[in-house]
């Protein structure tokens, strides 16, 4: 069982890693990414709330729009389908989720606040934190798999995007052509960091 | 049509806006938006065309949407209103497409949704539409859709010609398992073929207008 969950956990940090193998968050991955301390600061922003909204994503599903499940409220909503509101439910708690974590934040803990709080609305249109409640739908997760799952996706942006931090600040010395200069010589990074991580693909433990 | 006020429906500013993103500035060879979606889905031709035209729909009538409502939306709200209208219109293009593209709404599996969050059209409502006529944002968001269909159909059309030698589906280059005389490049089915591709149109596209160049 625990090998399971770990199988799932390294696979969505690395074989399916949500940067560099679904493309998803790339626009924030790009545009945060010049400097180590704000990558690892959006990273780990990143991390928080991809744990908290897979899972509470997960439980609306499956207990308020999945068929039948309002059933219990009334029998005759027993077989009543939600599920085509699924975007709309999924981008509505994760805007809620990342408003409240601000809330809370600023509130309880200043400090982590200051270094985490320019991130937090970033956040809540982050295609990796979308697409990481997506796939749990798409793949009938269920709530402890949700929970791993979302914490791996979360880590693997985390790793991906700290890594071409460090990349592109040393990239500042080299001396590309002009055309490439900027975002061309960082598309070729990200492309060659891509091809590391698809030796991961096949990975089972 | 004697119901439309009468003025210039299709004049220089339109079109401008219209193919102003297409070309000088493309939102994302020059922006950086909506890349977040655009590459997983450029492995064929086929698909690469039907997120294409959904971005579209979504883009020019979200972006006519929220430019009608732009007076009466409070603006402490207005990020959480745009992303309301844009996710029930994506819930109605995804409806569309199970209904009448089952095989393709099954490869694009959650990139459909992920329409929802696409940079490009959130940038357009915010960035234009709150701020104009309904009309032009609705040819604004057209515009930049474009934009953006252009590219991923750039971008698929040589993963798909290269990495299994067809277009939509049909052989172009007979690959060799099939009696042809080409060997398909494999690695442009793969994820880091898509990010060589877009640096080399990126570097092309600076090449060709060097004002885009970034300097530091």
């Amino acid at each position: 069982m625990l090998e399971h969950y770990l199988n799932l956990a390294i696979r969505a940090m690395f074989v399916e890693n949500m940067a560099l193998v679904f493309f998803l968050g790339i626009c924030s991955f790009l545009a945060v990414s010049r400097k180590v301390e704000t990558a690892l600061g959006l990273g780990i922003a990143v991390v928080f709330v991809e744990t908290l909204t897979v899972p509470l994503n997960n439980l609306l599903l499956n207990h308020l729009l999945a068929e039948g499940a309002l059933g219990r409220l009334h029998p005759g909503f027993a077989d009543v389908d939600l599920t085509f509101l699924s975007f709309i439910v999924f981008i509505s708690t994760i805007a809620a989720t990342v408003q409240i974590v601000e809330m809370v934040l600023d509130r309880h803990f200043p400090a982590l606040h200051m270094s985490l709080g320019v991130f937090l609305p970033l956040i809540a249109v982050n295609c990796a934190i979308l697409g990481g409640s997506l796939f749990m739908s798409e793949r009938d997760y269920d709530f402890v798999e949700s929970v791993v799952f979302g914490f791996g996706a979360g880590f693997g942006f985390l790793l991906a995007i700290v890594a071409l931090a460090a990349i592109r600040e040393r990239l500042t010395y080299s001396n590309p052509p002009a055309g490439l200069r900027g975002l061309g010589i960082t598309f070729v990074s990200v492309g060659l960091m891509s091809i590391g991580f698809l030796m991961f693909s096949g990975i089972q433990l | 049509m004697k119901w439309l006020p009468e003025r210039e429906w299709l004049g220089k500013r339109e079109w401008r806006a219209m193919a102003d993103p297409v070309f000088d500035n493309n939102p994302i060879l020059l922006q950086m938006l909506g890349i977040c979606s655009a590459l997983a889905v450029t492995t064929k031709m086929d698909k690469a065309l039907v997120l294409g035209v959904s971005v579209i729909v979504v883009a020019g009538l979200a972006s006519l949407v929220v430019s009608l409502i732009r007076k009466i939306t409070p603006h402490t709200i207005r990020i959480i209103v745009q992303l309301a209208i844009i996710s029930s219109l994506v819930i109605v293009v995804d409806q569309v497409l199970k209904a009448y593209l089952y095989e393709i709404s099954l490869e694009l599996s959650v990139f459909v949704g992920l329409i929802i969050t696409n940079c490009l059209i959130l940038g357009r409502t915010e960035g234009f539409a709150m701020q104009n006529p309904p009309w032009i944002s609705f040819i604004d968001g057209i515009g930049n859709g474009l934009g953006y269909a252009v590219l991923l159909l750039i971008v698929g059309f040589v993963r798909e010609l290269l990495g299994s030698g067809r277009l939509f589906g049909y052989p172009v280059l007979t690959p060799v398992n099939e009696g042809g005389w080409y060997t398909p490049a494999g690695m442009f089915l793969l994820a880091p073929a898509a990010f060589f591709i877009i640096a080399a149109i990126i570097w092309a596209l600076r090449a060709w207008k060097p004002e885009q160049q970034e300097k530091d």
